[in-house]
């Protein structure tokens, strides 16, 4: 099965650390991410450029609308997510527990839906 | 999945001994986290090196010790690195002592040795049924959560909190005296026999179903050696029993057939008899064989055997 980990931090989290403490949760996670996938575990991992950087589009009446930034102003931000193949939910929850932006924010994981036309 | 994944030994050495090989590397590394570490570590030597050097005649044992050493070589590589921790060393210490893979604490089997850790009373009820049916039945979260009618992220958060529990508590992953074995009894039959009843109820799974409800049986028949006890000699024979039917159970169309009504009649008349003198024993009273069972009772027990031969079921 396949599990999207949605990882959120809160506006401003990273600011608190320092170039060195930053340096090394970049450190952390990449390594993170090569032990996920030496384990087969690892579909894909990116972090996300900030929300003031993203452009929200819609389609409407078939006319395209663009506006700055995410809809919504929300506390949490999207920074980043893992997608990975595991055994279970319990199991995802035990690989996304160790995603060291955990300890920062807050991780969303949700089973990816099985679709039999993208087989 | 691809035919071609079938027939790689990796593969069905996973599916034949993946909860065989966890239940042990538990007890020889202290812990779940490590253990699945472990067992991942395990498949992962083997998928690198089976297809050069061929697969190992007792794969079970290559596993288990392929997943124990290359933990304790990465705590090893760990503690030397974040100087020496006490969580660590102590794991070390743990997972390094030479041990006899069979029987240290004289307890026959590992899987039956999860279970009883798994129905540890400090752990709620439920956890306790859902934790054994992952951990040593290999039931995914989600067909947990199918059996017991409720959601995967409900389950998942009863494992969780379970093994947190376990973690904080430090509760030792051993089997308890003889004493504490008779209060987790109930717990542990109750797994076996959802394990029993997860396989005899989806019988779409073929191969799958089957493998569990002889690991039920052989389970409860591990129970019966350890635990003289009548409640345990009638979970096994209500499991033998049903298990006797198992491939006559559903008709052509996939309908649950009914009991021949001789048989019926004189289990329901049982069932309603034993009620009747307040003899409410669980498996006793869901038993539909046609003799009584009392505790430890010799010639009910030579009842049993004789019933059961009677109906070609091996005891």
């Amino acid at each position: 099965m396949k599990y999207a980990c949605w990882v959120y931090l809160e506006r401003g989290a990273l600011d608190r650390f320092n170039v060195e403490e930053g340096a090394k949760l970049t450190e952390d996670s990449m390594a993170y991410d090569r032990l996920l996938a030496s384990r087969g575990n690892l579909i894909m991992a990116q972090a996300l450029e900030a929300p003031q950087t993203a452009v929200t589009i819609r389609v409407q009446n078939g006319k395209l609308s663009s506006t700055d930034g995410p809809f919504a102003e929300t506390r949490e931000i999207l920074a980043g997510f893992v997608l990975i193949e595991a055994r279970d939910l319990s199991e995802a929850i035990g690989l996304a527990e160790k995603i060291p932006l955990s300890a920062v924010g807050s991780i969303e994981i949700r089973p990816v839906m099985h679709m039999r036309a993208a087989d | 999945m691809q035919p071609r994944e079938v027939e790689d030994p990796v593969n069905s050495a996973y599916r034949l001994h993946s909860r065989a090989v966890l239940a042990s590397l538990v007890r020889l590394l202290g812990g779940f986290d490590l253990a699945e570490e472990g067992l991942h570590e395990a498949f992962l030597a083997a998928a690198v090196q089976w297809p050069e050097n061929g697969v190992p005649r007792d794969s079970r044992s290559w596993l288990i010790s392929a997943g124990r050493f290359r933990i304790i070589d990465s705590l090893r590589s760990k503690a030397r690195l974040d100087a020496v921790r006490d969580d660590l060393s102590r794991h070390l210490d743990m997972a390094s002592q030479p041990t006899d893979p069979s029987m240290e604490d004289g307890f026959p089997d590992d899987r039956l040795r999860l279970i009883f850790i798994c129905c540890h009373p400090a752990l709620p009820p439920d956890a306790q049924a859902a934790m054994a049916l992952r951990e040593v039945c290999g039931l995914t979260t989600e067909q947990i959560a199918a059996a017991f009618l409720t959601s995967a992220p409900t389950i998942a958060q009863r494992i969780v909190r379970a093994k947190a529990r376990i973690r904080d508590l430090a509760l030792p992953y051993v089997v308890p005296g003889v004493d504490e074995l008779e209060q987790r009894t109930e717990g542990v039959l109750r797994v076996i026999y959802l394990i029993f009843t997860e396989g005899y109820a989806n019988p779409e799974r073929g191969g799958a179903s089957e493998a569990l409800c002889d690991e039920a049986i052989r389970l409860a028949r591990l129970m019966r050696d350890l635990l003289p006890d009548g409640e345990v000699a009638g979970l096994l024979a209500l499991m033998l029993l049903q298990d006797s039917r198992r491939a006559a159970r559903l008709d052509t169309d996939g309908d649950v057939r009914s009991w021949r009504s001789r048989i019926g009649v004189s289990g329901t008349g049982r069932k309603s008899s034993r009620a009747a003198r307040s003899l409410t024993k669980r498996y006793h009273v869901r038993r539909l064989t046609p003799m009584p069972c009392r505790r430890r009772s010799p010639p009910a027990m030579r009842a049993l055997r004789r019933s059961s031969a009677s109906i070609g079921i091996g005891f």
